[in-house]
């Protein structure tokens, strides 16, 4: 506890305790620890983030899409010059970082995953060395603002701190919109491709349509807004950096789209000092991010989960399974939002040809979107009966929030 | 109609919120299993409407789109050419405010296209949830179910006629839901609204048609589904 002693003694008291709930959230089987913890700190010391992380350097991520695995991959990246505290369970409110900054001790460097809407006052209360905007896309269709609304905040909360670093999403307009008050000098720009444009067709400036062109680009047609040349790419499977370097990154994490995430957190690290290559192999460590991607053997099933939470990670979860029978699951409980309309802003055909089965909360709102996308399909009542009905081999599992943790539940019981 | 119904989605750029394709994907589906051909025609808000469609779809939106919308319908006029040419119009949450006299957008009155004998102002809180209710007798549909997200109240003009009276959900004001007149009809829900609601996807189809029956086809599914969701609301 000597490292502490700096701490003014509530928030050293507010930090020990917090630590203490946390551990008996766990021991309790009460929940991973990473939110009680916090809540119990910061009602002793509502400044304890703040103070929590004073003398550190900060990477904050940020978006609607990817912001667990970036985080991860940038915190194993940045974690190249020393230890490195994150909130690796996903709690990424302030009551997450809170605890995830105190269990950790100290530590020179932070990485955190934000929630969208709470970016602004994480920035006012950690000083981040630099933010990384990933995406910004519709998300819970009952609850989420606004996504024109949301970048308007994200780029009110940037300009406040104009020294801070952002690392920022060229391709997604609504990121760019954000970025665009803040001085040109203190950004960089990645480019990783983005399947998903249906929340970026009027420019959030003017109004104005978003022209697209087949190579990535893209402007507003009333010039308020265009696409700026990104210093970091991936094409080709390849990441290239500022320096016109390129680097080939093995990822045990599937899909373009994680190459993408890879590239961002390398663009994020390279402003703490990492070198991309040896930032690199680290990020080939990782292999599954809160049960995301995790392989499970069961009954001669190569299971594979795959959470997919909105309409763009749903596009993005087809590309990264494989060809092989493909399991979905849909619950609409509070997390996960209670509309299921968005079933509709997904093309499912690209599983035709697959064995598709249905199950969840949810499964004949997902009957009638298949049926009408002419994706055959069978329903299942139950993930055994899924497991049971596929022929051993690879298993593809795609489910949204709380279908996925019921699923992860299921296979955790069993093993 | 032509040889080939023509189903226009009017504005997907400005009113697409809650997965409205899925009333277009629907209805084009419905009609094939019919054997009536059908073609999609999705207009972008920069382009000019055609005014010779059979079927309109107006989609949800937020406040700035649905204010923008509603600016561009007024001076396109195709909408209004169609609508007095007895086209069909189905409209949904914002594209239903916009159809009436006024709607209340990012706080302040707007002009809609008075195609309905309607307006529409902010509720006391926003009204989310499942929707449901007996639909008006004169259309002959069983009960309507749906999901609802929106700040608004509608008040319903002589001219026009209630979709439905309400027993969960909000509405238009608690009361009723929805409204229609002649080939135009508007409502709150979305599921989409034709996914939960195979019969009223037919009114459509047969308004724009004009037969005054369809084959049925097989609704197996859309049948599994209205029954799970109306039995969650107690129904």
């Amino acid at each position: 506890m000597s490292d502490e002693k700096k701490l003014p003694l509530r928030t050293a008291l507010a930090a020990s305790v917090s630590r203490t709930a946390a551990a008996l959230s766990r021991a309790t089987g009460r929940g991973d620890g990473s939110v009680i913890g916090g809540r119990i700190g910061m009602m002793i010391d509502p400044q304890l983030l703040a103070h929590l992380a004073e003398g550190r350097q900060i990477a904050l991520v940020s978006g609607t899409n990817g912001k667990t695995t970036t985080t991860r991959f940038t915190a194993a990246a940045v974690g190249v010059l020393g230890e490195v505290a994150t909130n690796s369970f996903g709690a990424n409110m302030p009551t997450g970082h809170t605890s995830a900054l105190a269990r950790a001790g100290s530590t020179r460097y932070a990485v955190l995953e934000v929630d969208e809407h709470y970016l602004a006052q994480v920035i006012a209360a950690t000083r981040p060395l630099v933010v990384a905007l990933l995406n910004l896309s519709r998300d819970q269709l009952d609850r989420a603002k606004e996504v024109a609304m949301m970048a308007q905040l994200w780029r009110e909360a940037l300009a406040a701190y104009p020294a801070i670093h952002v690392v920022a999403n060229a391709d997604d307009p609504m990121v760019v919109y954000a970025t665009g008050a803040h001085p040109p000098a203190e950004v960089t720009w990645f480019s990783a491709g983005q399947r998903w444009q249906d929340d970026s067709h009027v420019c959030p400036a003017c109004g104005g349509h978003i022209e697209r062109t087949e190579d990535g680009g893209w402007a507003c047609a009333g010039g308020d807004l265009s696409r700026p040349e990104p210093q970091w790419r991936l094409s080709g499977g390849k990441i290239s950096s500022p320096d016109g370097a390129t680097h080939e990154v093995k990822l045990q994490l599937p899909g373009t789209v994680n190459l993408g995430n890879a590239a961002t957190a390398l663009a994020v690290a390279a402003r703490f000092g990492v070198k991309p290559e040896d930032a690199g192999p680290r990020l080939a460590t990782v292999s599954s991010v809160a049960g995301r991607y995790a392989q499970v053997e069961r009954d001669g099933r190569r299971i594979r989960l795959l959470l997919a939470k909105n309409p763009a990670s749903w596009l993005e979860a087809f590309d990264m399974a494989d060809e092989a029978p493909t399991l979905l699951s849909i619950n609409a409980r509070d997390p996960d939002g209670l509309d299921t309309s968005w079933l509709y802003d997904v093309d499912f055909s690209p599983l035709r040809g697959r064995q598709v089965l249905v199950t969840g909360d949810r499964a004949m709102d997902l009957a009638v979107r298949l049926e009408v996308n002419a994706v055959p399909f069978s329903h299942v009542k139950t993930f055994g009966e899924a497991v049971a009905s596929v022929p051993p081999g690879r298993l593809e599992v795609i489910a949204n929030y709380t279908a996925f943790q019921d699923i992860r539940a299921e296979l955790d019981r069993v093993l | 109609m032509s040889s080939e119904l023509q189903i226009v989605w009017v504005y997907p750029d400005l009113l697409s919120t809650y997965g409205d394709r899925g009333n277009m994907l629907i209805l084009q589906r419905r009609a094939q299993a019919r054997g009536i051909p059908a073609a999609t025609v999705e207009v972008r808000s920069d382009q000019p409407l055609p005014s010779q469609g059979d079927i309109y779809l107006l989609g949800g939106g937020e406040d700035g789109p649905q204010a923008l919308a509603a600016q561009r319908l007024i001076a396109d006029g195709a909408l209004r050419r169609a609508a007095g040419n007895r086209s069909v119009i189905f409209a949904v949450c914002a594209g239903y405010q916009l159809l009436g006299g006024s709607f209340y957008a990012k706080g302040e009155r707007c002009t809609g296209l008075d195609l309905l004998d309607l307006t529409s102002d902010r509720g006391p809180s926003r009204a989310v949830g499942e929707l449901a209710g007996d639909v008006d007798p004169g259309l002959g549909l069983p009960p309507l179910t749906g999901f609802e997200n929106h700040g608004g109240r509608t008040h319903l003009g002589p001219g026009v006629k209630p979709l439905v009276h309400v027993t969960t959900g909000v509405g238009n004001d608690g009361v009723t839901e929805g409204a229609w007149s002649n080939t135009i009809l508007g409502t709150y829900a979305h599921g989409p609204a034709l996914a939960r609601n195979p019969a009223l996807a037919d009114l459509l189809l047969r308004w724009a048609t004009g037969e005054d029956r369809l084959e049925p086809i097989d609704d197996t599914w859309p049948d599994r589904l209205r029954a799970e969701r109306l039995l969650a609301v107690g129904r």
